[in-house]
């Protein structure tokens, strides 16, 4: 963090608490409310879902070779590959919201293609694991999955698009010396192993999170009876895979991943469930904004509301996860779940900042038509889902 | 000999950064490291990913956090 920032964070705190009128009754409850989300946050979702989630998230970006999935993307691979692996690699590329950007400019310049590079471009945050965990588990399944689908689909269609339009001349500048995949580390475990220790992790960040659900439902609700103990037994198994599969250096360098991720994102998780809270309130409860406010600009399921929210996400910023408590606050306020799905799908994937990076990466052109088709699907997915939810 | 790490400006690149001021400390060498954060000058070094090593114009290491024994391994390579 350097010093021009830190100014800036002072100054923002300094003006906030000088002009927000504290001795205002809504204020004084809107205050409440952040605090009050933020411990529901803690309770209900910070010990079983997000610390798994960050020791996933820090396994994938040290055992998951970035070089093994580049090779995809090479000006030779298979077009069909390329888009396949572009749209879904995000959630193994894309862990650290920062590696987007570097690696879509080396897939752009180098690789297979426009095309795959505006579909990575795309996928990768939109489709961060660790958003897509919280998504499903804060703000429910079916949005999660609506999300991962529809960013997947999306990013092929984005891509082909934007091949489409400007692919030829494009592609004709690419430059075919291949690229540097960097040194690759030597595989130590065969992919099997890998696999095997990703899916017994997901298992168990999936079991312990299994709801109640509907009790009627026999199957569901039998898992939900036992899944401490499903819990604990794949519990050894990783245990068991953690010491005969892995080496000391290997653990050091997994836990400190993981420790580096946590450090980054949950203070700004916790800032947006915080700011969430105190404007929008949680379920059931105001915070300093009118719910009616939200849902006159964003509620049911019209085509301004899922326009305006697939505008407005596409020009803020998210923090990684931070998308997560601001949806649940405008859902919570009157937000259609329509608008919602607009607003997951256009705003992290894009904000103003990194408009201006892409700028500089592809040109003010293609920049303009990839915001284009990101807010026009958006809304028109949105729209979509909107009407098959009601 | 000269080392430039690449990288946007996230944590990952910074903690490249402290190991390899730590290695060149411990091998008792000095280079001019210089941390090189706009997008298009890393386009330049034709890597496919971020955070990047590269020691006297050689890509060493990019896409990933590389430990602290290879970082010397490659600067004692470039002495």
């Amino acid at each position: 963090m350097n010093e021009k920032k830190i100014a800036l964070i002072l100054f923002l705190v300094f003006l906030a608490v000088y002009f927000i009128p504290f001795s205002r009754i809504n204020v004084q409850n809107a205050v409440l409310e952040a605090f009050q989300l933020l411990q529901e946050y803690a309770r209900q979702h910070v010990i079983f879902c997000l610390v798994p989630a960050f020791f996933i998230a820090g396994a994938i970006s040290v055992f998951v070779s970035q070089a093994s999935v580049m090779k995809y993307f090479g000006p030779k691979a298979n077009k069909f590959l390329s888009y396949s692996v572009a749209s879904v690699s995000g959630t193994i590329l894309a862990v650290c919201s920062c590696t987007v950007l570097p690696l879509f400019a080396g897939i752009y310049t180098r690789g297979a293609g426009l095309g795959p590079a505006t579909a990575f471009l795309y996928s990768g945050p939109a489709i961060n694991v660790l958003a897509i965990i919280m998504t499903a588990k804060v703000l429910g399944y079916k949005l999660g999955l609506a999300r991962a689908l529809g960013a997947i689909a999306f990013s092929v269609v984005i891509g082909l698009i934007m091949n489409a339009i400007f692919g030829r001349k494009h592609n004709k500048e690419l430059e075919e010396n291949g690229f540097e995949a960097g040194t690759s580390v030597r595989e130590t475990r065969p992919l099997w192993k890998t696999a095997l220790y990703f899916a017994v992790m997901v298992g168990i960040l999936v079991i312990i999170n299994w709801s109640k659900g509907d009790p009627t439902i026999t199957a569901w609700y039998f898992i939900f009876r036992i899944k401490w103990y499903f819990g604990g037994a794949l519990g050894l198994v990783l245990a068991w895979m953690i010491v005969k599969w892995f080496n000391r250096a290997e653990l050091k360098e997994w836990t400190f991943s993981t420790w580096v991720f946590a450090k980054q994102i949950f203070p700004l998780l916790l800032g947006g469930v915080l700011v969430s809270g105190f404007l929008l309130g949680r379920p059931g409860h105001e915070g300093l904004v009118p719910s009616r406010w939200i849902a006159g600009l964003v509620g049911g399921n019209s085509l301004w509301a899922n326009l305006f929210s697939s505008v407005s996400g596409a020009l803020m910023y998210f923090a990684t996860l931070t998308e997560v408590p601001i949806l649940q606050g405008l859902l919570g306020s009157g937000m259609g779940q329509g608008p919602a799905l607009a607003l997951l799908l256009a705003g992290p994937a894009l904000s103003l900042p990194s408009m201006l990076v892409i700028r500089k990466i592809m040109g003010t052109k293609k920049t303009v038509v990839y915001i284009v088709l990101v807010v026009v699907m958006a809304t028109l997915t949105g729209l979509f889902y909107g009407a098959i939810t009601k | 000999m000269e080392i430039r790490i690449l990288g946007p400006g996230c944590p990952r690149c910074r903690e490249v950064e402290k190991r390899t001021i730590n290695a060149l400390a411990e091998l008792n060498v000095g280079a001019d490291v210089q941390k090189v954060s706009d997008i298009k000058k890393i386009m330049e070094y034709k890597i496919m990913g971020t955070p990047g090593l590269v020691i006297n114009s050689k890509v060493k290491s990019s896409g990933r956090i590389p430990s602290a024994e290879e970082i010397k391994k490659w600067i004692q390579e470039e002495l």
